[in-house]
């Protein structure tokens, strides 16, 4: 029984152990090593990659992520909340609207920001048509800014959000709805006491699952951000390839790492063992 | 006691699309009285009790509460209160909090005391910091009561009461559910379709069938004098001999023949179940036909093949043409 255990387990572990630990040891290492003339990491061993994260530039980056992904989380958290309540209370007909939620993932996501930024551009659709119709008079700056990234982030993490506030909402009781209109509480309140407290767990683990991968995110911040929005992702690209300085990157992936792994700790005591996913 | 009806419900019917559930059903409740709605599953006995607490429309028909037609209104506009089957004890919040729910949702003063009082009156104060998971079905059935009698309804509702609770503890709660609604003196409305439970329980009877009211009556008027066949195999059961019908326990057995003055069928046992304090022993006739007698474990004395007088009291005859 034990060896078949482990006979189960063996392939899954092999392939995190191979490809997933083993580079998270390679990034250790040349987080603490100095950098290369021409890229890569040489001798001696140093902390002064860590030591830099804290010069103000970088700090501000970082800070500047916090916010984007927090903002682009709440933002989900208001528009999926609504559409996972309308979802769960739609009959027959919610399995068919979590397939359209799911719809996007069909499609590559480079492919749909390429859509977005030929919509945002200023010689984009929804500036040609305003201008046309004359209620502008020079095209909104609606690329290559906070709004646009904040805009990628949402539109790409909203199902994240979604799909465990349905999971939750889906599992309540339909009685204890009754049972608060019949307590005297109009659909409002009773969403305020009930629906909203009991949904905690399906509230955290959405915006878990998107603040996450928005903190680190790359591909939106870089291609909808233009110069001007860097996000830590950009950063810590930036260092493997133009600034050729390796420890610095492998640095600040860890730091950020650290981070996100600390607000997983804080979240999970504070919601003292509920079911996160 | 002159008539002071708080509720009417007036011929009103309800149609879901699968099926008609309510028809043309009309019924009284008394203020004060504890009144069972009886019925099998599917008769519609708790589309009735949705639809006075607001959580289903009726087609058509009024019901009027204290003479006021609440049919329009919505659930939480409405002063009546529903003990759920489920109990549906919100499970975020303490016993104390769900007791409470209702007191701050009209913004009332001095909750502490009238939460504390109603967890008095049902035995839970000590275990008001409690969540609804840590405690015993009784204990959840109490704190439902509590949280509904808090806000003093007209109309108590309440759905299946008893059927969550172990066998052995819904003896003891029956007799603490009636205490409790003698004492608060409000009127209970409770849907059952245990017919032990509403004779037991009940001021008055409804009985519905397939939607409709069969019979309405106290517990006597409709156990000892049925209105139609329906009625009276519900509660209870009934030997037939065509239109004549006599309880088990109004059927007798005897080795010799009885006195004059009854009616007696010569007969033969074809089965004896032990039930605890009694045996069902049935007998056959002529004809084919068995008949169904229950004899006291100390007066027992009969085993199939046995040659034995079934007879009965004519009294005891209930007289329903199919």
């Amino acid at each position: 029984m034990k060896r078949l255990r482990l006979a189960f387990l063996a392939p899954s572990a092999l392939l995190l152990a191979t490809l997933f630990l083993a580079p998270l040891v390679i990034v250790a290492v040349y987080s603490l090593e100095s950098r290369g003339a021409y890229g890569g990491v040489t001798p001696p061993f140093t902390l002064e990659s860590y030591s830099r994260i804290l010069d103000p530039l970088y700090l501000k980056i970082l800070w500047r992520s916090f916010w984007v992904a927090g903002v682009s989380t709440l933002l989900c958290l208001l528009l999926g909340f609504p559409l996972a309540l309308f979802i769960s209370r739609s009959g027959p007909r919610r399995g068919l609207y979590l397939q359209l939620v799911m719809l996007p993932f069909w499609t590559s996501f480079l492919i749909r920001t390429y859509a977005w930024m030929f919509l945002l551009r200023d010689t984009g659709l929804i500036n040609t048509a305003l201008l046309a119709t004359g209620l502008i008079s020079e095209p909104l700056p609606l690329l290559y800014n906070d709004f646009a990234v904040i805009l990628g982030l949402v539109y790409g993490f909203l199902p994240f959000m979604v799909l465990p506030l349905y999971t939750t909402l889906e599992k309540l009781d339909p009685a204890l709805l009754e049972a608060a209109a019949d307590l005297g509480a109009p659909p409002w309140p009773a969403l305020a006491r009930v629906t909203l407290p009991l949904c905690r767990p399906g509230i955290l683990a959405g915006s878990i699952l998107v603040f996450i991968p928005c903190l680190g995110a790359y591909l939106t911040p870089d291609l909808m951000g233009g110069g001007k929005s860097i996000m830590i992702g950009t950063l810590v690209q930036n260092q493997f390839t133009t600034s050729r300085d390796w420890p610095f990157g492998a640095a600040l992936s860890f730091s950020l790492m650290a981070l996100t792994l600390g607000l997983l700790y804080i979240v999970s005591k504070r919601s003292r063992g509920e079911d996160l996913l | 006691m002159p008539p002071d009806p708080i509720l009417q419900i007036r011929q009103v019917s309800k149609t879901f699309p699968s099926h008609k559930a309510v028809d043309q059903v009309s019924m009284t409740l008394e203020r004060g009285e504890l009144h069972a709605l009886l019925g099998p599953s599917g008769c519609g006995k708790t589309t009735c009790l949705r639809m006075v607490a607001g959580f289903e429309t009726p087609d058509s028909g009024e019901i009027l509460l204290n003479g006021v037609d609440i049919a329009p209104l919505k659930p939480y506009q409405r002063n009546v209160s529903t003990v759920f089957q489920s109990y549906a004890l919100f499970p975020h919040l303490t016993v104390f909090d769900n007791v409470a729910f209702g007191l701050r949702q009209r913004g009332e003063k001095a909750v502490r005391d009238k939460v504390m009082a109603s967890l008095e009156m049902v035995q839970l104060a000590a275990k008001a910091d409690r969540r609804p998971a840590q405690m015993s079905g009784g204990e959840k059935q109490r704190a439902a009561l509590a949280r509904s009698l808090v806000l003093a309804p007209d109309l108590l509702l309440l759905d299946e009461p008893l059927s969550a609770l172990d066998p052995n503890l819904r003896q003891q709660v029956r007799h603490e559910l009636k205490a409790l609604q003698r004492r608060v003196g409000i009127t209970f409305l409770m849907v059952t379709h245990d017919q032990e439970e509403a004779l037991s329980l009940a001021d008055r009877i409804t009985l519905l069938n397939q939607g409709r009211v069969e019979q309405v009556g106290t517990p006597q008027e409709i156990y000892l004098a049925p209105a139609n066949r329906f009625t009276a195999n519900f509660l209870g059961e009934m030997n037939w001999l065509d239109d004549v019908g006599v309880r088990p326990e109004s059927t007798r057995l005897s080795h010799q023949a009885p006195e004059p003055g009854v009616r007696v069928h010569p007969g033969q046992v074809t089965q004896s179940t032990f039930l605890g304090d009694c045996y069902h022993i049935q007998a056959e006739i002529g004809g084919g036909r068995q008949l169904m007698a229950r004899v006291p474990r100390s007066q027992n004395g009969y085993h199939p093949g046995d040659r034995v007088h079934v007879w009965w009291q004519a009294a005891d005859e209930l007289h329903l043409p199919q």
